[in-house]
């Protein structure tokens, strides 16, 4: 082995040890969360695979039948298998709350950045909006949007696009004012870079952390969303398995068969812990590293 | 004089939430596909009778001034009158106000009574197995949807042990009380895992401040150092969490109704975009803003009184 690779591992960039050395750094949490996350996020896309029987069929001998070992969540109230409707169940509410989490955080971060660097009028406007949006009753103006277009996803996404900027506008405008008084900031300024470039490439990667953490807790609140939006009736219709549309659909029969309204729930309770282990993880990761480098 | 300053500053801080909630959901129903005059009416009424409830309601003037209207008519309690029941709004509303208060106070007190003290342990031993075990079960309990949890308690307490009701608000104050039970303790287990995660992460910080030091030089007790030095400091930074999750909190109050058929304001919204009548979401919209917004100005009004420093930088 040459000395200078076990010296300087960083001058030689090995794309695989890199990563090893990445993966290593991670905490148990970290990891514990990703591998759960995989899991159930496998089991989403190969649902067609993995799910014992049609989530929408109905097999009228098979009413109400606690877990067993064919059905392992049991049968609801139409014979429809509950292990395969809450797999794909996953589809959806993974899906969802990933575009009601991603989308805004994408252009908030953004807003956020440029009003952070900017100042001024730009800073002052965005200020007010993020400050007001955080007393906006949030689920109150779904409804809102549900009850002008009418229930379903496409109401939900309008008004989660409409106000979820504002979180991450918020965080990463006040990340990006601390970070442009930096001497590396101000040296890119001098030395003549446009603004683009300097909120870009050397502000965001630096501001961006907080921003990243936040979003798996919002990924969390907005399942919570969606799925209690189906609950009430205002979001995903039924026959369509959601995880909270199955629930209301439970709630019914909650004296004779537990298991509807249970089962579904454990999903959400393990795809929301498996994102807050990541997002533990990830605060500390992110941390330590700002902590080391300034 | 200093505290008069600020409890303006803050009364007027709120404008701009009212008068953003207003516009979003006034803007919102100008968004409503077709005729909504038609809509609510499903097509049973004659054009004539369409343009005079027009008319009447003054939906024919243009947006600003129908808006400016709407605002100076809410500001004297006139939130216009229901297109289905026929009743002034702010009479149906306020009917229904009380029980979700009574639900967001006993929700709110059921919290703080669950997240105290499991905080407190949870920081006085950091990397305790008791730590771990509480972090771990906020974790857990972050992701829990509350009207599952309200589902599990009506199934657990309600159901099988008989031993609260399960739905209703029952007919006077002790009824009232015995009933939001399970709704109260539906919120504190998804409000509590906030709280607690808030307030260990302030109370390490405050442990961590110089002026701990100082004390434990001075040689003043570990559990005088715990309860007077740090939990006053950490109990501000709680104090901003609850205040900015009471959106969030009153989000939840509306499913957590549903769930216990309280008859509240969130059960009263559900209903009304069933019926879609639109003057009454736009009032039940408007009163949520305000409840949002006077819990955040009480929290606000807390914080100057504990930590006067506030006062300054503020007014």
């Amino acid at each position: 082995m040459k000395p200078e690779a076990v010296l300087t591992p960083e001058l030689h960039p090995g794309a695989l040890m890199r990563i090893g050395q990445e993966v290593g750094s991670w905490s148990f949490t970290l990891k514990l969360g990703l591998l759960l996350l995989s899991a159930i996020v496998f089991m989403a896309v190969f649902a067609p695979w993995v799910a014992p029987f049609d989530p929408e069929l109905q097999d009228f001998d098979v009413i109400l039948v606690p877990p067993n070992l064919t059905h392992l969540f049991g049968t609801d109230n139409l014979g429809r298998d509950i292990f395969s409707r809450v797999i794909y169940g996953a589809r959806l509410d993974l899906s969802a709350g990933f575009i009601m989490t991603y989308v805004p955080m994408v252009y908030g971060v953004l807003i956020g950045a440029y009003a952070g660097y900017r100042g001024g009028w730009v800073d002052a406007v965005v200020g007010s909006i993020t400050n007001m949006a955080i007393a906006f009753p949030f689920l109150v103006m779904i409804i809102v949007v549900v009850a002008v277009i009418g229930p379903g996803i496409n109401a939900i996404y309008i008004s989660v696009f409409l106000l979820a900027w504002t979180m991450y506008a918020r965080l990463s405008r006040a990340e990006m004012m601390v970070e442009r008084a930096k001497d590396y900031m101000l040296a890119a300024k001098v030395l003549g870079y446009p603004t683009r470039i300097i909120v870009l490439r050397h502000g965001l990667p630096n501001t961006i952390g907080s921003s990243v953490v936040f979003s798996t807790s919002d990924f969390i609140l907005n399942i919570l969303l969606l799925s209690g939006l189906s609950f009430i009736g205002l979001g995903i219709q039924p026959p369509t398995p959601e995880w909270g549309a199955m629930i209301a659909d439970g709630k019914e029969f909650i004296l004779q068969a537990w298991w509807i309204c249970t089962m579904p729930g454990f999903a959400v309770v393990l795809t929301g812990t498996a994102l807050s282990l990541i997002g533990d993880g990830l605060a500390r990761r992110l941390g330590t590293r700002q902590g080391s480098a300034g | 004089m200093l505290v008069v300053r600020y409890v303006i500053a803050r009364v007027l801080h709120t404008l701009p939430v009212l008068l953003g909630v207003t516009l979003f959901t006034f803007l919102a129903i100008q968004f409503v596909p077709g005729d909504p005059i038609r809509i609510m009416t499903r097509g049973h009424v004659s054009d004539a009778e369409v343009a005079a409830i027009y008319d009447r309601l003054g939906m024919n003037r243009p947006l600003a001034v129908q808006y400016g209207s709407f605002i100076a008519k809410a500001a004297t309690g006139d939130l216009g009158e229901s297109i289905i029941q026929h009743a002034p709004v702010a009479e149906l509303v306020g009917e229904k106000v009380a029980p979700t208060l009574w639900l967001l106070g006993i929700g709110t007190f059921f919290s703080i009574l669950l997240a105290l003290p499991l905080a407190l342990l949870s920081a006085a031993w950091p990397d305790s197995l008791f730590d771990h075990t509480v972090r771990t079960a906020s974790m857990v309990g972050f992701a829990m949807p509350p009207f599952w949890i309200g589902l599990l308690l009506i199934l657990g307490f309600g159901l099988q042990l008989g031993w609260v009701p399960i739905s209703g608000y029952g007919d006077d104050v002790l009824g009232h009380v015995t009933h939001l039970i399970l709704p109260g303790l539906t919120i504190a287990f998804f409000l509590a895992p906030i709280l607690i995660q808030s307030l260990r992460a302030s109370l390490l910080d405050a442990l961590d401040a110089d002026h701990i030091e100082v004390a434990r030089a001075r040689g003043v007790p570990e559990w005088r150092i715990y309860f007077k030095h740090a939990l006053r400091n950490a109990l501000l930074p709680t104090l901003t969490v609850l205040s900015v999750n009471i959106s969030w909190l009153v989000s939840g109050a509306v499913v957590v109704e549903s769930v216990f058929a309280l008859p509240g304001l969130g059960s009263l919204l559900i209903r009304s975009v069933g019926y879609r009548d639109y003057p009454l979401i736009q009032g039940l919209a408007l009163i949520f803003a305000l409840i949002v917004v006077a819990v955040n100005l009480t929290a606000d009004l807390c914080y100057g009184i504990v930590d006067r420093r506030v006062l300054r930088v503020a007014a």
